[in-house]
């Protein structure tokens, strides 16, 4: 019995299938939101599904001299991590998994994904993947340590690292969460950067590098990276909600889940504004701009947790 | 790592037309950069010694979709200046309110392309949502949208009425209004900086000796404007300005195209509000007298120049054709040395590259990277040889 | 030099209260100026088969033929047979055309207009060929 809700867990809610199509659904928002701010019409609803479907239909061509097994076995890899990330993340009021430190197992699962995209991009043995994926591992040290420090305070402040306690933490006691602005700000950023998303998309600039790490890939696999992708914006805005915006509120059921995707959807709406009001930077000036502004502030925002923890709230 | 050279074009997604860059590469620095021609060309010049003036006009038109007017208007100038043709003031002024208006759709298509290629999407569509107010001018006075066809021999085909001024007008307010949001978006907005300061650089003395022009010239401190120069049309009766700016590098040729943008507003303003009385167009006869001539002209991105020769028949012995944009792929490979792999696109958007207007057949052999011409024999011969090989067999013998 | 980051935001919120600036073109009318160049059209009584609009086309879209049907020659009441005037057809070949609309100029009759009609795209290529005929 427990294997069975286990596999529902990880096949249908809120594994593989809620995440598959409320990232599709995040993503068909993220470019219509787009296309208005930009005084466009915007895809129809149904334009991300039949683009998956479009691809899922289409010859997989394996350019000559790629590690075969690698090549087809990533984008499988990477949707696996992100769903194993979400499991660990609070949707009703409990998470379905949760141990001392998930956070940090988080932080990392949704690190295989970038690794599956810098090692796509190297297994495909073309100049412009080979630098697509350069870039993506370049980017990683960018924005990785302003994200993980910013998930630090919140973490001092509620005195676990586990997710589920720190969103309850913020939910009894909500003021707290002003003080967190600072760090929702600059993981809001830095997961710009997990995303691959405009003002760092610069691994895929199709301006510069044509598909960066992705240009060989088709079909089905690129379908998989695609929704691998769509799926970590939803862990992503899933992650921030838990820590930054008190998670669910301890309301439970289907209270709960309006609430997550509301929320989701606002902070997906941020990540669109963003995306719409800039232009790309240089994998140089990206990474200089990590470490000289992002990572400094997630710095202050430690130091004021630790105040807060230390003098004002003792 | 050890050097590795990329091919960027003929097929790329920052390039719009087929061209081929080839770049060679540490890490993501740019060490040597070659600019390769020719594969986009049409052979325009000979199929305009095959027919007549009149259809020229048409066929030259055709040579770029964006500086349509000004390929014309060169070649135009140069058979009226051989027919030695004086033409109506009325129509001197309506081809110098056409090129500014096709100036101000290349300068905000440029604005647009430009911001694509920094992938600063909303700027992009903002720009190319007002152009179309300039093109539906364009539409309105000339009857279509790009190739305008408003010149013919000895004048211009169409007339502007009131209504159609005080039209044009309106939408000139408009695109000023928005122009100041663009200078004002394109200074302060700290991503655009990031992308276009410093990257490019062309200093003063490389312009000249590279033979810059246009605003990729004038970016670079380097005061040159045929319209100022060498004033045709009623140039010299007009009050406005030539922009120079001294930061020589991507974000002087934004600044250039933003300012140029307002005096082109300003003129247009003077030529709708002192509009000559008179007639159109005089009458051409259609066979031209021998002679020959050469006529510059400030298109939108730098110095066009045609050369006519006639024999005295209807049809042209020879029209040879610079654009600009020949001129300016010379300071590319200079632009691009020391830059990173991503400036690569804006920086070539920078100088508007125009390649069908440029190309010119050439070969390149890989082998020792050597570049040779074919003439005419050789090229059909080669064609010959290359068709048959593929089972079809045009010869004649 | 003057940094305003995010200037282009409030633009774009104001946007989402709009309606697209995107023409739906297919689906309503497209707006077009009067003096468009689409189609051009030939009106057989008044061409006088100069062929002036064949020697300036660009592209050789258009060709003035002698019509098939030619009115019978009449005898006239002095016995002689009367000038009747010949009757041409124009061949329009809409693959070809370039509309620059320099044929309707160079007619000294007239005879030939361009129209507002530009939705012109076929699939068959022969009904690119339009015929005028009397």
């Amino acid at each position: 019995m427990e294997m069975i809700t286990a596999l529902v867990y990880i096949a249908i809610f809120p594994g593989f299938f809620f995440l598959a199509v409320y990232g599709t659904a995040l993503q068909w928002a993220d470019r219509k939101i787009c296309a208005v701010m930009q005084n466009r019409v915007g895809p129809p609803w149904y334009q991300t599904l039949a683009d998956f479907i479009k691809l899922a239909s289409k010859e997989v061509i394996i350019p000559d001299g790629a590690d075969v097994k690698m090549f087809k076995a990533l984008p499988y890899i990477a949707v696996a991590a992100v769903i194993t990330a979400m499991l660990f993340i609070p949707i009703t009021s409990s998470p379905i998994y949760s141990f001392q430190g998930d956070m940090i197992a988080v932080v990392y699962l949704l690190t295989i994904p970038t690794a599956t995209f810098f090692l796509a991009g190297w297994s495909s043995t073309s100049p412009y993947a080979s630098f697509g994926s350069m870039r993506v591992m370049t980017q990683l040290f960018g924005y990785e340590v302003p994200m993980l420090l910013s998930l630090v305070g919140p973490a001092i402040l509620a005195g676990s690292w586990s997710i589920y306690d720190i969103s309850a933490y913020f939910s009894t006691n909500p003021k707290m969460l002003f003080f967190q602005i600072i760090g929702f700000i600059v993981s809001l950023l830095s997961v710009q950067g997990k995303l691959e998303r405009v003002p760092f998309d610069t691994p895929h600039a199709k301006n510069e590098i044509v598909g960066g790490q992705f240009t060989e890939y088709s079909g089905i696999l690129l379908g998989l990276f695609n929704l691998s992708i769509d799926m970590e914006m939803v862990v992503c805005a899933a992650l921030i909600n838990a820590i930054f915006l008190g998670g669910s509120w301890q309301l439970g059921g289907w209270a709960s889940i309006v609430l997550f995707l509301i929320k989701t959807f606002a902070i997906v709406f941020l990540f669109t504004a963003i995306k719409a009001m800039m232009a790309r930077v240089r994998i140089d000036q990206m990474v200089k701009f990590c470490w000289k502004y992002l990572a400094p502030l997630a710095m202050i925002q430690i130091i004021v947790d630790i105040c807060l923890k230390y003098t004002l709230l003792k | 790592m050890a050097k590795i050279t990329i091919p960027l074009g003929p097929q790329h997604p920052a390039l719009k037309e087929p061209e081929n860059f080839m770049l060679v590469l540490d890490g993501e620095q740019i060490c040597d950069a070659t600019v390769n021609l020719g594969y986009n060309h049409r052979g325009i010049e000979k199929a305009a010694e095959n027919r007549n003036y009149i259809q020229d006009i048409y066929l030259l038109e055709r040579i770029c979709g964006i500086c349509s007017h000004s390929h014309v208007s060169c070649y135009i100038g140069c058979v009226e200046e051989i027919a030695k043709v004086e033409v109506p003031q009325r129509a001197k002024a309506i081809r110098t309110l056409v090129a500014e208006l096709e100036r101000i759709h290349s300068h905000l298509l440029w604005l647009g392309v430009a911001a694509y290629e920094m992938g600063f999407e909303t700027m992009f569509m903002y720009t190319w949502r007002d152009r179309e107010q300039v093109l539906d001018c364009l539409e309105m006075l000339s009857g279509n949208r790009v190739h305008y066809g408003i010149n013919t021999l000895g004048g211009v085909r169409r007339d502007i009425n009131a209504q159609q001024a005080k039209e044009i007008i309106k939408k000139i307010n408009y695109l000023e209004e928005r122009t100041k949001y663009y200078v004002n978006l394109a200074t302060e907005e700290p991503t655009v900086l990031a992308r276009t300061q410093n990257v490019g650089k062309l200093p003063y003395k490389v312009a000249l000796e590279r033979n810059a022009l246009g605003p990729t010239a004038r970016a670079s401190g380097v005061k040159m404007d045929v319209r100022k120069q060498e004033p045709y049309f009623i140039y010299d009766k007009l009050d406005f300005e030539m922009i120079t700016y001294d930061s020589e590098d991507v974000f002087g040729r934004v600044v250039v195209r933003v300012l140029e943008l307002v005096e082109s507003y300003k003129i247009i303003k003077q030529v709708l509000s002192a509009l000559p009385e008179g007639a159109i167009s005089v009458k051409v006869p259609w066979k031209i007298p021998a002679g020959e001539s050469v006529f510059r002209y400030e298109a939108p991105r730098g110095e066009d120049i045609h050369y006519v020769k006639s024999n005295g028949s209807e049809i042209p012995e020879r029209v040879k054709v610079r654009a600009p944009t020949l001129s300016n792929f010379q300071s590319i490979p200079y632009m691009l040395k020391g830059d990173y792999l991503a400036d690569v696109p804006i920086t070539i958007a920078a100088i508007d590259p125009c390649m069908s207007c440029t190309d010119r057949a050439v070969v390149y052999d890989a082998k020792n990277g050597k570049t040779r011409t074919f003439d005419w024999e050789e090229l059909r011969k080669y064609s010959i040889e290359f068709y048959k090989k593929k089972g079809v067999n045009f010869s004649t013998k | 030099m003057k940094r305003k980051p995010m200037r282009i935001l409030p633009e774009a919120l104001k946007q989402l209260f709009k309606k697209p600036a995107t023409s739906k073109y297919p689906f309503e009318k497209a707006k077009l100026y009067a003096g468009y160049r689409a189609r051009i059209n030939f009106e057989v009584e008044k061409c006088i088969g100069c062929k002036m609009c064949m020697r300036v086309c660009p592209s050789k879209a258009i060709e003035i033929i002698p019509a098939e049907n030619q009115p019978q020659p009449q005898i006239g009441p002095d016995g002689k047979p009367m000038p009747v005037k010949k009757i041409f057809n124009c061949i329009m070949n809409l693959d070809r055309c370039i509309y620059c609309a320099q044929c309707v100029e160079i007619c000294p009759k007239k005879a030939l207009a361009y129209t507002q009609d530009f939705e012109l795209a076929q699939i068959e290529k022969k009904k690119l060929r339009l015929h005028y005929k009397n």
